[in-house]
């Protein structure tokens, strides 16, 4: 997304210009699904939509103060990114998400764990997936047990009475 | 009854036997969390907050100021030994601390925080205890027109005031906003923006986000940094104890600190980190050595740390008497409180006053706690801080996941066959956002705080109109409204002027406003 240029460059920020326009797409849809409420007359006059058009408005003149900071150069200059290490702990977090319904808390987390520790460096897998494994059911124990949070449960939860 | 028997009141309550191992619980794992590197107090108070789901409201309140004025401490722990402080607030303590903690003056540094947090968060409390019913009463009085006006001003001096860039914090603010629309309108019971999703019709959890933007978002940011920084934890060599000298140098910063820290911190405007500047400012200038302020001059963490503190007491005070959060830790507290069903603000003084006061009370039995707990136990703060990268922010995410479960883990989302949890999902999305945020300068403790003020804002805004009939001159018919309008429109303008004037250096050192 970044082209990690110093801001002092003349050509226009691409990302900068990218985020504006995320911006107005955000006004679009807000308007789009404010103007599809239907409102009964007698809310009409400062009823629901009230706010959601005056928060569109201002993220348009927003999008455009933005569009014209982004051809200025203005915004802070950036690092070029390392994007491994980010798709490491997404993939953790995807992974984790996709686990906790059938195989439990603690497989879920312990993958989330590895992969996040994989990002910074750490492995092998091999063994820091049962590190987080071993993290993880204690900290279920605890938790579920202890202070009866509503965690998932999978086959090796239920093991425990 | 007055101020004194409230208080005793309260006192008596905090005192009992199970409200002070709350209070104990949540002071320890308040340090002990915000003692770790890159986690502030709003991502501790955050990240805590789950823990406190199955308590009673008293005892849960209770705890939570524990973990709040815990993870205050904690941080300046983080800054002294490690050049990264945890919490922006922080960011002063480090120039003088580190400097002395690397002249084997990490002891005293560390001492003259504490017992400056303590003598600060002493007078600050008793402060929010005195000033709190005046506040209220004065609230009482207000109409539907003045919350409106009082709350465009803490958006304004949340987003646009301070910061490198009034865009960008606007722009921060604007996004908060907009997600507080998600969910039922409370008035009319209407859905809006829910796109067909029933997990939305509930809105976005302020915590959820605030994990996400905080934790999610600082470890995407830290992992894909390519020039990670190599960090050295300084031992604590020597004595802990201060000098005769140490102590002569300190008591003065400690009380300007908190004479300067308290009032800001008060204010409808917010930031914990502004008092620091100032208080640093001003030991400069006062000191009988300023050659030593670069090079690790006391009083350079004695005044700021006692700002610090007193400024998160008076952060309370329109949290409580308003229910006004002027800091992303504030906006937290407040979801704990609606957690109850609780709102913070003039009503609350006046139905709920004794878990009001048993909350200002514990917080001084917190104080006093931190202060026996925390010299003794700084050898294992500082282990904390030696957690390696990867365990500390593998920890950091399970941690983060496991609260999110806690306060919604219904598996309700489906992708195929597979069920999984819609908040979770919410976490990585927002996760992501708070990536891009950091990436391109953007503050984060608007987007909070428009999340949790905006539904407040328009409920107040809507009331107030449906009085006046449609009228919007009513917006501006008072004279509180006024005066309110008034001095947003100066925090604009003053800081405006000094950009215009190339002194935007201060503002933009205030700018990783993060708590």
């Amino acid at each position: 997304m970044s082209l990690g240029e110093p801001n002092l460059s003349r050509r226009p920020d691409g990302a900068a210009l990218f985020i504006a326009l995320v911006l107005a797409v955000i006004a679009a849809v807000i308007i789009w699904q404010t103007s599809m409420m239907r409102v009964p007359p007698i809310q009409a006059k400062v009823g629901p939509q009230v706010f959601p058009y005056v928060i569109a408005g201002g993220l348009v003149l927003l999008s455009i103060g933005t569009a014209l900071s982004a051809w200025r150069g203005q915004f802070p200059a950036r690092e070029k990114d390392n994007y491994g290490p980010m798709l490491w702990i997404i993939g953790g977090l995807v992974a984790q998400m996709l686990l906790l319904g059938w195989a439990g808390f603690s497989i879920g987390t312990a993958i989330l764990f590895a992969f996040t520790a994989k990002a910074f460096g750490r492995g092998p897998l091999w063994q820091t997936i049962p590190i987080g494994f071993v993290l993880a059911f204690v900290i279920w124990f605890i938790f579920s047990r202890g202070l009866q949070l509503a965690l998932p449960m999978g086959p090796l939860e239920r093991l425990i009475p | 009854m007055d101020t004194f028997g409230l208080l005793a009141n309260g006192l008596v309550a905090a005192l009992q036997w199970q409200n002070l191992l709350y209070a104990l619980l949540g002071v320890t794992l308040g340090t002990a969390v915000g003692v770790l590197p890159g986690i502030g107090p709003a991502l501790t108070v955050a990240l805590l907050l789950p823990v406190t789901y199955r308590l009673d409201p008293t005892g849960s309140l209770i705890m939570f100021a524990g973990i709040y004025y815990g993870g205050m401490y904690g941080g300046s722990t983080t800054s002294i030994l490690l050049n990264t402080p945890g919490e922006s607030a922080s960011i002063v303590t480090a120039l003088e601390g580190n400097k002395m903690a690397r002249k084997g003056r990490g002891g005293p540094a560390l001492a003259t925080a504490a017992i400056g947090s303590f003598v600060a968060g002493l007078i600050a409390t008793i402060a929010l205890a005195f000033l709190a019913p005046w506040v209220v009463k004065v609230a009482l009085s207000f109409g539907p027109a003045d919350y409106f006006a009082l709350m465009v001003l803490a958006f304004i001096t949340v987003s646009a005031a301070f910061g490198d860039s009034p865009l960008r914090g606007v722009t921060a603010l604007f996004i908060g906003l907009g997600l507080g629309v998600i969910g039922i309108d409370l008035q009319t019971g209407q859905a809006r923006l829910v796109f067909g999703i029933p997990d939305l019709l509930d809105g976005i959890e302020v915590t959820t986000l605030a994990v996400a933007l905080f934790a999610i978002g600082e470890t995407l940011s830290i992992a894909s940094s390519r020039t990670q920084m190599k960090e050295e934890v300084l031992a604590v060599k020597g004595s802990v104890w201060m000098t005769l000298e140490d102590w002569k140098r300190s008591w003065g910063p400690w009380l300007r600190g908190t004479l300067i820290g308290f009032p800001i911190g008060a204010m409808p405007a917010g930031g914990a980190e502004i008092g620091t500047f100032f208080s640093y400012a001003a030991e400069r200038r006062l000191a009988k050595h300023p050659e030593e302020f670069g090079h690790g001059a006391i009083e350079g963490v004695a005044g700021p740390e006692a700002a610090n503190n007193a400024s998160a007491a008076g952060t309370l005070v329109p949290l409580l008497t308003l229910g006004l959060p002027t800091s992303a830790t504030a906006a937290i507290m407040l979801a704990g409180f609606q957690q109850f069903g609780l709102q913070p603000g003039p009503l609350l003084f006046a139905n709920n006053a004794p878990l009001v006061w048993s909350l200002i009370a514990s917080l001084l039995v917190a104080n006093f706690m931190l202060l026996v707990l925390n010299l003794p136990l700084i050898g294992l703060w500082v282990k904390l801080l030696t957690v390696p990268r990867p365990w500390l922010y593998a920890g950091i995410l399970t941690f983060a996941t496991l609260g999110t479960l806690g306060a919604n883990g219904a598996m309700s989302g489906r992708l195929g066959p597979i069920p999984f949890s819609f908040e979770l999902l919410i976490l990585l999305a927002f996760g992501i956002l708070g990536y891009g945020l950091r990436r391109f300068g953007y503050p984060i403790a608007p987007v909070v705080i428009g999340l949790i003020l905006g539904p407040l804002a328009e409920q107040q805004l809507r009331r107030a109109l449906a009085i006046s009939q449609g009228d919007p001159m009513v917006l501006v018919h008072t004279p509180i409204a006024i005066t309110l309008y008034i001095v947003a429109a100066a925090a604009v303008l003053i800081p405006l002027y000094f950009r215009l004037r190339g002194k935007g250096a201060v503002l933009s050192q205030m700018a990783s406003d993060e708590d």
